[in-house]
């Protein structure tokens, strides 16, 4: 089982490099761009034993620690058997 | 008065804050590796600037969770002095001995230059040598220096008088042209509640000598010394 954790800053923080990414676009000729935000994402492979409730606990557990600084980031998460 | 520079896998200012403190202030100081729980009896503590283990996830994330950072947390809780500068400051924070979070620089570039900064509290161990808003002229050097707190923590800071260096000008006066990087309310350094603890951006080790340009870092060091010696007065008087 894999679990794919999606990590992003907070809203109520500014993304300089998505803002920049943005303005890059929309010189390149993108319309109805409202907005970019950039993040992280990680793929955690998971031992087969661990049951799908154990797994989830184990993801938020890590993201909360260590993947992610929860002071201005925050994460989902979703599986892939 | 014995000092302890840890030294992590990508620290890089290690041997500039050893020298400043062994050459400079006088005092005796030991490395202190980062796999070691022992702080061998020192009465300070420098976490210095670098790249600990290459910063990688986010900087200081992954230094938090060394053997010497364990000790280091006990040794802040029981009010022992921790200096972090540059990357150590991150580290810091990352550890939640100091509140707060460093981000990217709002200009999404490195910077290394010659900033003013204004001390905003001098009734702190590493601030007592200051008057409040002395100005200082330290260098910073970060690509992530950009300081961050939700408002409230923010309130908080204020209100304790836990925000120690703020970028100013030369004149003294916090504007948003003196603040190389976007951090909040201009913010340089913080200390804990219990004063013990400080983080800054600037680095002080790089300005205590005048061949390298000026030695308003020094009073940082000369401070914490100072401050030592009056607590050892304090408690032998009793």
């Amino acid at each position: 089982m894999k679990a794919l954790v999606y990590v992003s800053l907070k809203k109520s923080v500014l993304d300089p490099q998505g803002k920049t990414i943005q303005n890059a676009l929309n010189k390149m000729g993108y319309k109805g761009l409202d907005s970019v935000r950039q993040g992280k994402y990680f793929e955690l492979t998971l031992d087969g034993g661990l049951s799908r409730q154990e797994a989830e606990a184990q993801v938020e557990k890590m993201a909360r620690e260590v993947l992610t600084n929860p002071v201005i980031e925050e994460f989902r998460y979703s599986f892939e058997s | 008065m014995k000092f302890g520079v840890l030294i992590f896998p990508g620290s890089n200012c290690d041997h500039d804050a050893y020298w400043t403190i062994q050459q400079i202030a006088k005092q005796p100081v030991t490395f202190l590796w980062h796999e070691s729980h022992d702080l061998e009896n020192c009465d300070a503590i420098i976490v210095p600037g670098g790249f600990a283990y290459g910063d990688y996830l986010r900087t200081g994330a992954i230094a938090r969770f060394s053997p010497v950072m364990e000790s280091v947390k006990r040794f802040a809780d029981a009010g022992g002095l921790v200096l972090g500068i540059c990357n150590g400051f991150q580290i810091l924070c990352e550890s939640g001995l100091l509140p707060g979070a460093l981000m990217r620089n709002i200009g999404l570039k490195y910077v290394c230059k010659p900033v003013h900064v204004r001390v905003e509290n001098a009734d702190t161990p590493f601030t007592s040598a200051c008057r409040e808003h002395d100005v200082l002229n330290i260098p910073i050097g970060h690509m992530e220096g950009n300081y961050f707190c939700d408002d409230r923590t923010l309130a908080e800071l204020r209100q304790d008088h836990r925000i120690v260096f703020r970028y100013s000008t030369l004149e003294g006066e916090i504007t948003a042209e003196a603040n190389p990087n976007g951090s909040l309310d201009n913010i340089a350094g913080i200390c804990s509640a219990g004063r013990n603890v400080l983080g800054m951006m600037p680095h002080p080790e790089r300005a205590s000598e005048p061949q390298l340009g000026g030695t308003d870092g020094l009073k940082i060091f000369a401070s914490i010394v100072a401050s030592f010696a009056a607590s050892r007065e304090t408690i032998l008087s009793r």
